[in-house]
C-alpha cells in the first residue's frame, strides 16, 4: 500500500467493460510506491554522507539539514530570506560556528527543529 | 469532492460551487488544455530531471473559465499579512477560494509525499477562529490548517513559488450547452497547438521523443544508480500527486468521451481510445523503469527498450492530436 493509501484513497480513471471511463479508487500501485521508496532511500544516503562530512568537520550541520529537508541552496535562501552566497558561506564549519543565535534560529525554524538540535544534528529519525 | 488531479479537481469544485453542475473533472482538464509534456534538460528538481505531463500551474483554471466566459479574479501577494487579509475578506463575503500551495509543509500530507512541489491546489472555504477549513482534492475528508500553517504553504519557496496566489469566481452564473460546446472545441484546439506546434524540441510530442532519446544515454552519462533515480522521478511525475494514472492520458481520454456527448463528431471516440492506448503504454514504460530502479534490469538494452517506449508513445500521441486537429465540428 502506498503512503497516501494509509490515509486516503486515490482517484484513478479507468475504462469499464464497454470501454467507458469511470473513476476508481486506488490504494496505490507497486511501480510508483517503489519509485517513492527509491527516492527516499537516496535522500537517506545523502543525509548519511552529509552527517559524515559534518563529523569530519568538512561541512556545517546546515548541509545535513538541507539534505534531510530535500532542499538546495536556493530553497533555503528562499525560506530564510538570506542571500544565496550567505547560505553557501554558512555551510563552512568555521563560519557556522561564529553565527549568532538569531541567524541559527531562523534556520532552525525552517527545518522545524530546536536550536540545540540544529547545532548537534541530534534529531529523531522521523 | 475528491479528484484525481488537484487543479482540475479544484476547478471543478469551484465551478460547481457557483452553480455549474455539469462541470466534471475531465471536462475541466480538457477545457483547460491540461495535457502536456515538457522535459527541461538544463533544469534539476530534487536532484532529478524536470519533467511535467501537464500544463503550468494555474493554466487549467484560467483557461477553463476563460473559455466559458466566467470572470475570474486571481491575485499574488508580496506581503503575507495582505495575503491573509484578502483571503479573510473573501471568505467573509462567502466565496470559496482556490489557493496555489507548496506541499512540503502541508501537515496532513504523508511525509513520503512531501517534496518541494509548489504546484498543488486546494480550496479554502471557511474560517473558525484561527483555523481555516480546507478542501483538498487529493484528500477524501475536510482538513484544517492554522493561519501559520496556511501562510507557510501559500508562501512556499523554490521553483514555481506560489507567492500566495489565490483565485476565485466573482459571481454565480450558469453555462449553457452551447457555451460548453464552444469551450470544448477551443480547449481541444489549444491542446493540439501545445502538443504539436510549440516551437523547440523539448515540449509537446517532440519533447516526448527528445526524452526518449535522452533516456537511452542516461546509463552511460549518469551511471546506473543515478539513471535509476532519474527514471524513478519520471515515474513519480507520471503517476504521483494525482495524475489519474498514465500521466493524465486517461483523464484526457475520459474528457474526449464526455466531449462526444456534446459533440457527436466522427472519430472522437476512436481518438479517445488512442489516448487510452498512450496511457497504457506510459504505464508499461513505468514498469520497465521500475525494473531498472529496482535493479532487476540494468543493461544498455533495457534503457533502449525504455527509450523506445517513449518514441512509440510520441508517435501515438502525434497521430491522435493530428486527428483531433482534423475533427469536423458541427
Amino acid at each position: 500500500m502506498s503512503a497516501l493509501g494509509k490515509i486516503t484513497t486515490e482517484v484513478c480513471y479507468a475504462t469499464d467493460k464497454e470501454g467507458n471511463y469511470t473513476t476508481e479508487q486506488s490504494r496505490g500501485w507497486d511501480v510508483k510506491i517503489t519509485a517513492l521508496d527509491v527516492t527516499w532511500k537516496n535522500v537517506e544516503e545523502r543525509m548519511d554522507a552529509a552527517r559524515q562530512k559534518v563529523l569530519s568537520n568538512e561541512a556545517s550541520p546546515l548541509l545535513f539539514f538541507m539534505e534531510k529537508n530535500v532542499m538546495d541552496v536556493s530553497i533555503v535562501a528562499g525560506y530564510t530570506g538570506f542571500w544565496k552566497w550567505r547560505v553557501k558561506r554558512h555551510l563552512k564549519p568555521s563560519i557556522f560556528n561564529k553565527l549568532s543565535n538569531k541567524i541559527l534560529l531562523k534556520y532552525a525554524e525552517v527545518f522545524n527543529v530546536s536550536l540545540n538540535e540544529f547545532k548537534t544534528m541530534k534529531v529523531d529519525a522521523s | 469532492m475528491q479528484a484525481a488531479h488537484c487543479e482540475s479537481g479544484v476547478t471543478r469544485n469551484l465551478l460547481k460551487n457557483i452553480g455549474i453542475n455539469k462541470m466534471t473533472e475531465p471536462l475541466a482538464f480538457g477545457l483547460g488544455s491540461g495535457l502536456f509534456f515538457v522535459y527541461v534538460p538544463f533544469l534539476k528538481i530534487n536532484n532529478g530531471p524536470a519533467i511535467a505531463f501537464r500544463s503550468f500551474p494555474g493554466i487549467i483554471f484560467k483557461q477553463t473559465c476563460k473559455s466559458l466566459k466566467i470572470p475570474v479574479r486571481r491575485k499574488k501577494f508580496f506581503s503575507k499579512q495582505k495575503a491573509q487579509l484578502f483571503l479573510d475578506q473573501r471568505l467573509e463575503e462567502g466565496h470559496a477560494v482556490g489557493c496555489q500551495v507548496g506541499v512540503y509543509y502541508l501537515p496532513y500530507f504523508p511525509k513520503e509525499y512531501r517534496f518541494h512541489f509548489n504546484a498543488h491546489n486546494l480550496i479554502v472555504y471557511g474560517k473558525e477562529g484561527d483555523n481555516y477549513l480546507v478542501s483538498d482534492p487529493i484528500m477524501d475528508t475536510v482538513k484544517m490548517l492554522t493561519s501559520y500553517q496556511l501562510e507557510r504553504v501559500r508562501f512556499a519557496k523554490g521553483a514555481l513559488a506560489p507567492k500566495g496566489q489565490l483565485y476565485y469566481v466573482e459571481k454565480n452564473q450558469d453555462v449553457t450547452d452551447e457555451q460548453m460546446k464552444t469551450a470544448i472545441k477551443d480547449g481541444i484546439k489549444k491542446n493540439v497547438f501545445n502538443m504539436l506546434r510549440i516551437p523547440g524540441p523539448i515540449a509537446g510530442v517532440r519533447g516526448i521523443r527528445f526524452a526518449g532519446r535522452k533516456i537511452k544515454k542516461w546509463r552511460d552519462k549518469l551511471g546506473l544508480p543515478k539513471a535509476g533515480l532519474y527514471l524513478a522521478q519520471l515515474v513519480r511525475m507520471q503517476e504521483e500527486i494525482g495524475t489519474g494514472g498514465g500521466g493524465f492520458r486517461y483523464i484526457y481520454a475520459a474528457f474526449l468521451q464526455e466531449a462526444y456527448a456534446y459533440h457527436p463528431a466522427d472519430g472522437l471516440l476512436k481518438i479517445s481510445a488512442e489516448f487510452s492506448r498512450a496511457g497504457d503504454l506510459w504505464r508499461t514504460s513505468a514498469v520497465q523503469a521500475a525494473g531498472i530502479y529496482k535493479q532487476r534490469l540494468g543493461s544498455q538494452e533495457d534503457f533502449n527498450v525504455m527509450g523506445d517506449y517513449l518514441l512509440e508513445i510520441a508517435e501515438i500521441e502525434k497521430k491522435a492530436f493530428e486527428s483531433l486537429a482534423k475533427i469536423n465540428w458541427h
